[in-house]
């Protein structure tokens, strides 16, 4: 049980997010020789990015610029950037080496962390992109009470935003000093300072680039690894799999489900919180505003999908093929022992991997990839969260609309500044520490905080600004407190026998109290307010299914 | 913020019979299309959970993938492929009668 429960933890980790595990397994490893294929790889993706940069620096002049690159983004082009959002270092690393340690169990994740695409196109895309201009919080307070709602629509965004920040600095030190043999703090600072170029000066445009480039990147390298590791298996996918069952401690076995997943309640709980975390996260809904119109918006989910359920087969391919390659071969593990740990930790199969078949220059490339890719996120991270600082907080709540557009663009600047000290500041500080909690956290409070409010907006007439936020409340403390009863922090960080609470994810329990607390509140309450608010709905669901209205918000 | 509550402009449209045409025709795609996705996939989680040894049975006789394999990548091409066909009636037909009921309401 114990055993199971350990590997559920770090598979929900990895899931989540690689360096959360990265930093948990990987924070005591020494520090590797310096690499530099990989450095002076990594040096022309910062030269061509700075480019990109300048270039967009050019073209921002308005808040639209700044938050949605104006509108002007192909749909085509954000698939690739909504893609590259998605696919995380976690995802090829994570999900490769869970395929890697436990066979078919590592694939039953990757399905679980894609079917959520087609709900968020088929239930949010639509309504979101009409009712929305900037960020999530326009959308949760149509209709409510604008200073109310939109507060806590921001502070929920900036929470979420500042954890994920956290998990993703200590998990870029971490994955850099091992890959490209620097110092943690020279990793995140760099990190740090490079987010903090590419948001402030070149906004939603650059961002959106160093998105897209990096996408194409890890799809590349993806696909070079995977045909690299067919050919030697004469491209047959049953030879992989004879061979991985040849080569794997448990045989046979993983060819199907095995004990990972075998609670019910633990793979509900998880998927609820992947689905609809995920769907609530503030820099991934931002996309849905980078694009001209509904047209491409769709588009655009359709290609993302396309790109990762591509992307994710090919990483199951890597895992079963390095079951084989890395996983008989003495070189990758310590002191030569095949078959006891891991060079550099559990989540390092795919790199072994890319080194075996294509040598330091490839694991160079690979390692270049990585890092790109960290960037790329904590970059939109950085937008979304300097969005609900400036549009949220400050033009509407604190300044109540009267902000010029220079001014908020100016607020903009500096609250990305701030976030990125704040982002190297953390991630130092939590150098030392296992940040695993923080990705529960981050996926729970999403799912529990911002996702009931996001929905039942949009859904239900019935929602009033009192039962939201006694329902965002209610959800916050419940993940929040769940999470600490959980093995990630009740065992892990404060050293108990056992959780109290046994799963790894709060969403079933907390994002389902959330919603009972809102429409329960929500029904008695009968202020004069509540009516009003409900009233607004029939308008505002006309607008949610046309966009009539939005039209302001389209042209930009 | 955006509107005023109840303005005339959301009134026509809300008595335009191709808005409720609209209404009802989309919700009920994406409805269908949800649940194909969920319960495709809730279903495989309940056997993944309860009747593993299902997913652990061999292709064929000479076969040693099992398949688990694809019925997993079909759950996730299949998923792919209802966004195309949403993207596809989305972008087409309703699309084009939303393009519609808003010249009709803004004339």
């Amino acid at each position: 049980m114990t055993a199971r429960r350990i590997l559920l933890t770090a598979a929900a980790a990895t899931l989540f997010a690689l360096p959360a595990l990265a930093a948990g397994d990987v924070g005591q490893l020494e520090k590797q020789p310096v690499n530099l294929s990989a450095i002076g790889m990594f040096l022309a993706f910062v030269v061509m990015t700075l480019g990109i940069t300048y270039w967009a620096a050019s073209r921002t002049r308005s808040t639209s610029d700044f938050y949605t690159a104006g509108g002007g983004i192909t749909g085509f082009q954000n698939g690739l950037a909504i893609a590259g959002d998605y696919m995380s270092a976690a995802t090829l690393l994570g999900l490769s080496s869970l395929v890697f340690a436990k066979g078919y169990d590592g694939f039953v994740y990757t399905i679980s962390f894609f079917v959520g695409w087609p709900i968020i196109l088929f239930l949010l895309a639509e309504r979101l992109r009409n009712l929305g201009h900037f960020t999530f919080a326009d959308i949760a307070s149509y209709r409510l009470d604008q200073g109310k709602i939109r507060t806590f629509a921001a502070i929920g965004s900036l929470t979420v935003v500042c954890f994920y920040l956290i998990v993703q600095m200590v998990g870029a030190g971490q994955l850099i000093k091992l890959l490209f043999g620097l110092d943690y703090n020279v990793a995140v600072i760099v990190v740090g300072v490079l987010m903090v170029v590419y948001v402030t000066f070149g906004g939603m445009i650059a961002t959106t680039w160093v998105q897209i480039i990096k996408a194409v990147l890890l799809l590349g390298a993806g696909v070079i690894l995977a045909f690299l590791a067919l050919s030697r298996f004469g491209f047959s996918l049953e030879a992989i799999a004879k061979s991985a069952i040849a080569s794997h401690k448990d045989g046979v076995k993983i060819m199907g489900p095995g004990t990972l997943l075998a609670d019910p309640v633990s793979a509900v709980s998880l998927s609820l919180g992947l689905l609809f975390g995920t769907a609530a996260l503030p820099h991934i809904m931002m996309r849905f505003f980078t694009v001209p119109n509904a047209r491409e918006a769709r588009k655009s989910v359709f290609y993302a999908s396309g790109f990762i359920g591509f992307f994710f087969l090919i990483v199951c391919v890597l895992g079963m093929a390095a079951i084989t390659i890395v996983g008989t071969d003495p070189q990758f593990f310590e002191g030569g022992k095949v078959g006891g740990k891991l060079i550099g930790g559990g989540n390092m199969p795919v790199m072994h991997l890319a080194k075996a078949l294509g040598g330091d220059l490839f694991l160079g490339f690979l390692s270049a990839v990585a890092f790109a890719t960290i960037l790329a996120v904590v970059s939109g991270l950085a937008l979304a969260g300097a969005s609900a600082i400036a549009h949220d907080l400050y033009a509407r709540v604190i300044r109540k609309g009267e902000a010029t557009e220079r001014e908020e663009m100016r607020v903009s600047k500096i609250a990305s500044l701030v976030l990125g000290v704040l982002a190297v500041v953390l991630g130092i500080a939590f150098e030392k520490q296992n940040v695993a909690f923080l990705v529960g956290l981050t996926f729970g409070v999403a799912a529990s905080v911002n996702f009931p409010v996001l929905i039942l907006s949009m859904y239900w007439k019935g929602l009033t600004t009192r039962g939201a936020l006694a329902g965002g409340i209610a959800g916050l403390i419940s993940a929040v407190t769940l999470v600490i009863l959980s093995n990630a922090v009740w065992v892990v960080v404060l050293n108990n026998p056992k959780p109290i609470f046994p799963y790894e994810q709060p969403a079933l329990f907390s994002m389902t109290l959330a919603f009972i607390v809102t429409i329960i509140v929500s029904k008695l309450d009968s202020s004069a307010s509540a009516r009003a608010e409900r009233d607004a709905f029939e308008d505002q669901f006309v607008r949610s299914q046309t966009g009539i209205g939005a039209a302001a918000a389209a042209k930009h | 913020m955006h509107s005023p509550a109840n303005t005339p402009v959301y009134e026509r449209v809300r008595r335009n019979p191709k808005f409720q045409e609209l209404v009802r025709q989309r919700s009920r795609l994406a409805l269908i299309l949800s649940a194909i996705v969920l319960v495709g996939y809730y279903s495989f989680m309940m056997v993944v959970a309860f009747a593993p040894d299902m997913l652990h049975k061999p292709m064929s006789d000479d076969s040693v993938l099992s398949v688990g394999f694809p019925i997993g990548a079909g759950i996730i091409i299949l998923s792919w492929l209802l966004t195309g066909v949403y993207s596809h009636f989305a972008n087409g037909r309703f699309q084009d009668l939303t393009d519609e009921i808003t010249r009709e309401t803004l004339q």
